[in-house]
């Protein structure tokens, strides 16, 4: 992948900020969400709480129904494939999706390789639960990074517990001697320009969402002040009592997440969240595929 | 100086580092108290121009941006921005602010794969570096705008009285063309407003 194709990807991720990507099953709820002021769509043939509930090997989406969302909508439509599947991911660039998460919410296809993402034009996201997982990500070409979290869990503290990790990872790095760098560079098994990216800007050299176990407008502006750039919500829009309603307040809550007084009031008669499921009850750890 | 940038959703914090570094102090407008405020121009980010129209509308700050524009406020519109000015969407039902008397076609590139960097001229700058996402041009424009640019037979940027209105995206490339002349057309209207 040439430098610039990369740029123009990291580019189309910055537009996406302060945004909402929803997930959906079907060109209505691409519909409902467009509507609710989603900043993009993921199609999904089942969104990760079913993923979770059916159990089974998860796969790539039906190009077929991805394309009826694309018909859809005007908005950037995501699709997921399985980690190191890149032939999964050269039909999704084929049939010119907008971007591709690389997802640990799907079984993965390789439990040792990632999809090495600089030979593609179409651009990809990818989860992480600390900075080295990010880092690494971005070393193979992802030009977005979202947190893990722990998806169709309708829980937040992974999600938080992620992003606070690589927060405080980042600024130590930050605060580093620049002699301390290389070893870190060993020890978070990352190139070396990467942490120097870190240490000189603070921050990571692509666009930062949230996701997994978002569920209200609050959760989402939780992470919005933990400093993420924009959230993914997956099964707590469509597994809730009010889809549209519920779309509507979190993305409004991500566009005001420091005024807790217009929160409140969004906040107000939504309706059933999803049930969700605790920490201690879950039984697969999708956070603890790709490393 | 002060530059009131709609900040619902989009790459607002790129035009903010943009101008900062000329010196020019910002403000973010959120929601209705923002736009409330006084300030010099306004910019409309990159970003969704779905999600930013009802936004815009729903947290009631669209009104107000409106008869700002109406009222001559300097405004630098840069690609879902410069949606929102069009009078006409050639492919989207969609209304908003009708500002500006051009036709512009939404995603008229295509896809991802479509978006394209290039150096092209721009106004009396030469050429500059112009970065396209996802991005729309103008189909056919009133013959009082002022073509700035055009990008293979399309225009890809243009400027009408007080607004000002791109294809591609000024605040990704380091190039200060397009904010020179925003801040210049700024401080004429300043200076008409004295008078």
């Amino acid at each position: 992948m040439e430098n610039e194709r990369y740029e123009l990807n990291k580019n189309l991720a910055q537009m996406l900020k302060g945004g909402v990507i929803m997930d959906v099953t079907t060109p209505e709820q691409a519909k409902i969400a467009e509507d609710a002021g989603a900043c993009a769509v993921m199609a999904l043939e089942r969104i990760p709480a079913d993923i979770r509930a059916v159990g089974g090997v998860s796969r790539m989406s039906d190009p077929k129904m991805i394309k009826g969302i694309q018909d859809a909508v005007s908005i950037p439509v995501m699709a997921k494939c399985r980690i190191g599947h890149f032939v999964e991911a050269r039909l999704l660039e084929a049939i010119e999706i907008d971007y591709i998460d690389e997802s640990e919410v799907l079984s993965p296809a390789d439990d040792v390789y990632h999809i090495d993402k600089t030979k593609f034009n179409v651009p990809f996201v990818c989860g992480a639960k600390d900075l080295g997982e990010a880092l690494r990500r971005i070393c193979e070409g992802a030009s977005m990074i979202r947190t893990k979290g722990e998806p169709g869990t309708g829980d937040i503290v992974q999600a938080v517990r992620h992003m606070r990790k690589m927060n405080s990872e980042i600024a130590r790095i930050s605060a580093m001697r620049e002699d301390e760098l290389f070893n870190t560079a060993k020890e978070l098994q990352v190139p070396y320009n990467l942490v120097q990216y870190v240490h000189e800007y603070g921050k990571l050299p692509v666009v930062n969402f949230a996701a997994g176990g978002i569920a209200t407008p609050a959760d989402a502006a939780l992470m919005m002040q933990l400093g993420a750039e924009g959230v993914f919500v997956g099964s707590g829009i469509f597994k809730s009592g009010n889809p549209k309603k519920r779309a509507n307040a979190i993305v409004k809550a991500v566009t005001n997440y420091n005024d807790a007084i217009l929160i409140a009031k969004l906040s107000e008669d939504l309706g059933d969240a999803m049930v969700g499921i605790n920490e201690q009850e879950i039984e697969l750890l999708m956070a603890e595929r790709g490393k | 100086m002060r530059i009131g940038v709609v900040a619902v959703q989009g790459a607002f914090l790129e035009h903010e580092i943009a101008l900062g570094r000329l010196g020019v102090h910002c403000i973010e407008l959120r929601q209705k108290k923002d736009v409330l405020q006084s300030y010099d121009a306004i910019i409309l980010p990159g970003g969704e121009s779905t999600v930013q129209g009802k936004l815009l509308k729903e947290l009631d700050m669209f009104e107000i941006i409106q008869s700002q524009i109406n009222d001559g406020m300097p405004v630098l519109g840069t690609c879902a921005g410069m949606i929102l000015l069009a009078e006409h969407i050639s492919n989207d039902s969609r209304e908003y602010f009708k500002t500006l008397p051009v036709t512009v076609r939404r995603n008229a590139y295509g896809r991802q794969l479509g978006s394209f960097h290039i150096k092209h001229t721009f106004a009396s700058f030469g050429e500059i570096p112009m970065t396209f996402i996802r991005a729309p041009y103008i189909e056919s424009a009133d013959p009082n705008v002022q073509i700035l640019a055009k990008v293979d037979e399309k225009i890809v940027a243009v400027q009408y009285l007080n607004q000002i209105a791109l294809s591609f995206h000024p605040e990704l490339d380091n190039d200060t063309s397009v904010y020179e002349r925003f801040i210049k057309q700024i401080t004429k209207s300043q200076s008409l407003q004295l008078k």
